[in-house]
């Protein structure tokens, strides 16, 4: 097995179905020459060519909606997002006409296209490029939201996304590229809908995604130290939530702690806690708990830009109340 | 009263049709006006519902633009799409039934007026905000694009045409998609509708330079105006449009100018726009001057039109009988299209 970088991972995933699959494209800014603002498509245009990857202007509507038009006539197109912030400007065209068209043309379009790119809250990069459109975007019907959050499962879910006949958010954070893992060898696929153990455990569920699987890990560090056994689940989809895994896991533990990046207003998290609510309510010993970041448009200011978004102290002292039933 | 632009003379001795052609024209127009008509008739006694947009009056740029496509070829259109559909060959009662909201129409009652598709005739959808079709249809283009010069599949020279408004023209995804259809050499046809009203916005009220097909020089494509009025000169425009797209030598803008003869909706009361503009645009009925130019040039005879009107009105009536009878969707299918396996 080979160690690879995620960015690299994510190359291999494109590289590899493009090789597969003639109709797959990748379009978006700087994607060609510039090989992608963090390198995902490097050189790829020398290989493919400059139709196959299509640096486009900066025209994020029209050219989503021109992936949308591509997909419904036969290719399968990857769209870049430099940051995936840009995309709200491509916000009409990702629901209305990714998201919908299949449903409101009864079927006789499909619409396979992958949306990838950087999100998250990165180093002090201010509120527009520290956005998290997956809160944003998990009300549209007929999107799929996924987010990768190691090497292999970014490469393994990529080549899922690619495959699929559906739209698919693909989130990337910004703050990951740079981590490195054995990627098993060959074709390796991973499927969209199902969540990730991470870390087997008895007495609470932790449900995280994306950046915040780290935090979560190290918090659990510490609270190994102190004899805490707590369970990490990787929700990898975020649109649909993979219920059984989720369930599964609440019959075992009965606590539940969501950690989240996005704002708590109208979050993954409290989609999460409400779908958790309504199906294991009386699974449940206490109230699910959320740690999201605070409702605040994303501050420059290093310190500032900590206290947004949750940190590995507030997970432990989370877990640390929610089994000694504080909650 | 909008300041008045003269509208462009078309000789039609450049166009000679054969009877067969005349007759085609005039079939296609016939229909859109009588399905409409019927549209409204349907309406009003409550067999369908919401957001209605009819389309009299611009039957000339829907046949004259059309009719001049291939089976394969693509066409996108806008909330007023019915008549587009027609022309493409979607049948009239799958129409129909798709405005009745039934199992049977088009889009399986799911989109309805607004948003009919089909994937069999090449019609890329109704698109009902303003200018969101424009990159769709764009990406149609990419695709033919695609096939051609990056699979190199030598059958790849489908055209499409991209329907809609003067309103459209204002938005960032008009100016955003020719520059890239441009850049690219797409073969996509941009046909824009003038009917100088964006519901009650008049056009040269919202837009400064009022001549929509002079944007196209800013990217370097052919841009034309026609009279939208007049079949003869919309085919003639679109077939030299259609050869340069299928030959890879890009895009057109083709700015028809014309004038929808009923409100904007069926909901619109139609306050703003005024009578001598109404009368004035009435008098040049496109369906109305073209049967009378085939006459008077004896390509065809009143006999051969007055059998089209009888074939279209048993055609219609034909569509609203299979609508009536058609089933509902079922209430279980109600979460069913949302994904694709």
């Amino acid at each position: 097995m080979a160690e690879m970088l995620l960015f690299n991972a994510l190359r291999a995933a494109i590289d590899e179905e493009m090789e597969r699959d003639p109709t797959v494209f990748v379009l978006g800014e700087d994607v060609g020459h510039y090989g992608g603002s963090y390198k995902v498509t490097k050189d790829l245009y020398l290989k493919y060519g400059d139709v196959r990857i299509l640096d486009t202007p900066i025209a994020e509507n029209s050219f989503t909606g021109m992936a949308v038009g591509a997909a419904m006539t036969g290719l399968r197109p990857i769209i870049e997002g430099m940051n995936m912030g840009f995309l709200l400007l491509a916000f009409n065209q990702i629901s209305n006409n990714a998201g919908m068209l299949r449903y409101t043309s009864g079927g006789n379009f499909k619409v396979p296209m992958v949306i990838r790119g950087p999100g998250g809250v990165g180093r002090q990069l201010g509120a527009e490029h520290s956005q998290r459109l997956e809160a944003y975007f998990q009300a549209v019907p007929g999107l799929k939201i996924v987010a990768c959050s190691t090497p292999k499962n970014a490469k393994g879910l990529l080549k899922a996304a690619i495959r699929d006949n559906n739209p698919v958010l693909f989130f990337e954070h910004v703050l990951l590229y740079n981590l490195k893992e054995e990627i098993p060898p060959g074709d390796y696929v991973q499927a969209l809908d199902r969540a990730e153990l991470v870390r087997p455990g008895q007495e609470v569920t932790i449900l995280t995604y994306s950046r915040m699987r780290y935090h979560c890990l190290h918090a659990v560090k510490a609270l190994e130290e102190k004899g805490y056994d707590p369970e990490i689940i990787d929700l990898i989809s975020l649109r649909p939530f993979d219920m059984e895994t989720i369930g599964a896991s609440v019959r075992k533990t009965h606590r539940v702690l969501i950690v989240e990046e996005c704002m708590r207003t109208g979050g993954i998290g409290a989609e999460l806690s409400a779908a958790i609510t309504e199906r294991f309510f009386d699974e449940l010993d206490a109230p699910v708990v959320r740690l999201s970041s605070q409702d605040v448009p994303t501050p420059y200011n290093g310190a500032l830009e900590k206290l947004t978004v949750v940190q590995p102290e507030q997970i432990i002292e989370a877990v640390e109340k929610l089994v000694h039933g504080q909650v | 009263m909008a300041p008045s632009r003269s509208l462009p003379h078309f000789d039609k001795a450049t166009l000679p049709l054969t009877s067969d052609e005349a007759l085609m024209l005039y079939e296609d127009m016939v229909l859109g006006r009588s399905f409409e008509d019927k549209c409204a008739e349907m309406y009003y006694r409550g067999k369908m519902f919401g957001f209605v947009h009819l389309y009299n009056g611009q039957e000339a740029v829907s046949t004259g633009a059309i009719k001049t496509l291939r089976p394969d070829d693509y066409v996108c259109s806008t909330y007023r799409d019915h008549v587009h559909a027609l022309s493409k060959g979607v049948p009239a009662r799958q129409v129909m039934a798709e405005l009745f909201g039934k199992a049977t129409g088009c889009s399986k009652g799911r989109g309805g007026s607004m948003h009919l598709f089909s994937a069999e005739y090449g019609l890329l959808g109704g698109f009902a905000f303003v200018a969101e079709g424009i990159p769709v249809a764009t990406g149609a283009a990419f695709q033919t694009h695609y096939r051609r010069n990056a699979l190199n599949d030598t059958s790849a020279d489908q055209v499409t045409l991209c329907f809609f408004g003067d309103g459209a023209s204002n938005n960032g995804q008009f100016f955003e998609c020719l520059n890239m259809a441009a850049l690219w050499k797409l073969p996509i046809i941009f046909v824009i509708e003038n009917n100088e009203w964006a519901i009650g916005m008049a056009h040269y009220r919202a837009t400064s330079v009022p001549e929509i097909y002079k944007k196209a020089a800013a990217f370097g494509m052919v841009g034309v105006e026609v009279d939208g009025m007049d079949v003869m000169a919309v085919r003639a425009a679109t077939l030299e449009a259609v050869q340069r797209a299928r030959c890879g030598e890009g895009p057109t803008v083709i700015e028809a100018l014309t004038y929808r003869f009923r409100g904007h909706s069926l909901a619109d009361p139609d306050e703003l726009r005024s009578r001598s503009d109404k009368e004035f645009w009435m008098s040049r009925d496109p369906i109305k001057t073209f049967a009378t130019y085939v006459l008077e040039q004896g390509i065809v005879t009143q006999a051969d039109l007055s059998a089209i009107d009888q074939k279209v009105a048993e055609l219609v009536d034909e569509a609203v009988h299979f609508a009536e009878a058609s089933p509902e969707p079922a209430p279980q299918d109600l979460h069913h299209y949302i994904y694709a396996d």
